[in-house]
Parts: structure tokens; C-alpha cells; sequence
């Protein structure tokens, strides 16, 4: 028998994507352009936050999106109706982005001289934590039907991201959502995250939301 | 669900390495995983068997090190490894502090692998 021999492969294999990411990162620097990812559970609120947000920034942030969904343009249509360009990735059955999905994403927004592009990602609380897109701010949203629980479940996610925004607080009434408990357990994550509640419905909250996003946006300036 | 891109990008890589170093055939390729990644063994073999058809490493076993979730604590900077589970509520075994940042866990990495 042929002798077996041993090679040192000593390879990163997620270094592909994460040149790529790193790529898009420094792109958008010289264009100014925050790129900010927003990652959830399906159902938690980000396309209604993004409308939300399309609302609080008018006139003063221009803003673009890039939706991500495995096989639909509901998401797109819903923020290009209010003016904003969109642009929607057709994943076509993967369960997050990576890089150099998101890159043709901006591809496409590139002639637009944005201050802020929003990637709407998978809903999917454990895919998209691993694949680095290239984005600058890592946020996330947890709903309060979700529970509290989340954080004892999906660690990475709650590790990675800069924001979580607690969503549909005017369900807390109807709930036992532990809103201390979660706060705990998250900090315990991720001492430097941001936590936020919201309600995208009642609009209780989005203006603290707003405010953290428009200092980010004109600290990037 | 993301062993496939994962599992493309090791046979990239795999096979690139064949070729420098004039492999007829693959046998077994060592990677480390950190713990915090939920990719199952099981499958990322399946998705390799599938991919690697055809190939020089085909057939090739794929020998999956799992690395542990190591948290440093930011008030002494001792570290410790913790399980998956107990993550959000791990607490410093030397001064127990709770506030900590990950220093491993994620890792996905090739490290060798036994050709002929």
C-alpha cells in the first residue's frame, strides 16, 4: 500500500467570506456609508421596524435596503412603496447572507450616494450570526412573544450584535416575559450591547432607536 | 443548515491543497470546529460525501475536533470554559464577575489532512 502522508493545511474556512466582508467593510467606509445588519427570528417585527425607521429618518439620513428572503419581493415592495430604494435578494433557499450576496446588493444600490443601507437579513436567529456580511453595526430584534428565553438558546447572536431591540412591548401585559431576566442574561452575553424596547405598532421607543442611529450615521461621516 | 457553504468551502480548500502537493486521493481531513457552532458532524459528512463526488477526495472521512467556549472575564481577565447552555449565565470562577467577553468557540478550521 501507498504510504500516507500527512499536509499541514492550516486554513481558515471561513476565509473567503470573511475577506470578502472585510472588503465591502472599507468600501462603504470611503463611501460613507454605514452598513448596518439586522438579524431575527421571523415574524419579530424587522421589516416593520425598517418602515419605522424609513419614517424617523425622512429628510435627514438617505437611507437604502437590502432584503433578504428566500423566495419572496413582499418585503421589498412594502419598503419601495414608501420611496426608498430597495433591493431584494432572492436567497433561493439559503438561510442567511453572506458577503458576496450582499455585495451585489450594494452593487446594485451603488449609484445612490447613501448614508445608511439596511440589510434585512434571513429571519433565522442562528445562520446569519456565523456569516460575516460586511456590515459595520450588528443589530437584532427579539420580540416579546418570543420569550425570554432566547439568549439560553442562540448565545452567538446575542454575542455578535451592537443593538437589540425588544419589540412588541405592548404585548408585555398579555405575556409573563421576564423583561429583567432577559436584560440579565444578555448583558451576561454581551456587556456592551445596547438594549432597547420597542413597540413598531404603538411606536413606543423608536425615537430612542432613531436617536442611537442617527448618532451612528453621523459619526461614520 | 449552513453545512452546505460551509462543507463547499472545505472541499475548496481541501482540493486546492491536493493539487500543490500531487494528491491522488484524500483520506482524511482534520478540522477543529469551535463548540459554539451548531453545524452537526453527521451532516457536514453527508453534504461532503455528496459534494466530493467525483473528486479526489472523495470518500474522504472527515474528523471533526470540537474546540470549547473559553469566556475572559473582564474584571480579573481570568479564563474559563463554559458549556453552550449556561452561556447568558456564566459567572467568573476566580472573582465572579459576570461581565466577560468570548474568546473562542467559533472557530471552523482545517488543520491537516492524511493523503496518498
Amino acid at each position: 500500500m501507498e504510504n500516507v502522508r500527512l499536509i499541514e493545511v492550516k486554513e481558515e474556512i471561513m476565509a473567503d467570506n470573511n475577506q470578502v466582508a472585510a472588503g465591502v467593510r472599507e468600501r462603504l467606509r470611503n463611501t460613507k456609508t454605514l452598513l448596518l445588519n439586522l438579524m431575527s427570528s421571523p415574524g419579530s417585527g424587522k421589516t416593520s421596524l425598517i418602515l419605522r425607521t424609513v419614517e424617523g429618518l425622512k429628510g435627514a439620513v438617505k437611507l437604502g435596503v437590502i432584503e433578504a428572503d428566500i423566495d419572496s419581493t413582499v418585503d421589498a415592495e412594502k419598503v419601495a412603496a414608501r420611496g426608498i430604494p430597495a433591493i431584494q435578494l432572492r436567497t433561493g433557499g439559503f438561510c442567511h447572507l453572506d458577503a458576496t450576496m450582499v455585495t451585489q446588493g450594494i452593487d446594485a444600490l451603488a449609484a445612490k450616494e447613501l448614508d445608511l443601507i439596511i440589510i434585512e437579513n434571513v429571519g433565522n436567529l442562528v445562520c446569519p450570526a456565523e456569516f460575516d456580511t460586511g456590515a459595520h453595526k450588528n443589530v437584532m430584534i427579539l420580540s416579546v412573544p418570543e420569550g425570554d428565553d432566547k439568549p439560553l438558546k442562540y448565545p452567538l447572536m446575542f454575542t455578535i450584535c451592537d443593538v437589540l431591540l425588544v419589540n412588541k412591548i405592548d404585548y408585555l401585559s398579555l405575556s409573563d416575559f421576564d423583561m429583567a431576566a432577559l436584560r440579565k442574561r444578555v448583558l451576561t452575553l454581551n456587556s456592551n450591547i445596547r438594549i432597547i424596547e420597542v413597540s413598531c405598532k404603538t411606536g413606543a421607543g423608536i425615537e430612542d432607536w432613531i436617536a442611537w442611529l442617527k448618532k451612528e450615521v453621523d459619526e461614520f461621516k | 443548515m449552513h453545512e452546505l457553504p460551509i462543507t463547499e468551502s472545505i472541499l475548496k480548500i481541501v482540493l486546492t491543497h491536493a493539487e500543490k502537493n500531487d494528491v491522488r486521493q484524500v483520506m482524511t481531513i482534520h478540522l477543529q470546529v469551535g463548540k459554539l457552532s451548531d453545524l452537526e458532524d453527521e451532516w457536514i459528512q453527508r453534504y461532503f460525501d455528496y459534494l466530493s463526488k467525483g473528486t479526489i477526495a472523495q470518500g474522504a472521512e472527515l474528523k471533526i475536533e470540537r474546540t470549547p467556549i473559553m469566556l475572559q472575564c473582564n474584571a480579573c481577565a481570568a479564563s474559563y470554559p463554559v458549556e453552550i447552555a449556561n452561556m447568558s449565565d456564566s459567572a467568573c470562577p476566580v472573582c465572579g464577575q459576570k461581565d466577560s467577553k468570548l474568546i473562542s468557540g467559533r472557530e471552523y478550521y482545517i488543520k491537516n489532512m492524511e493523503v496518498q
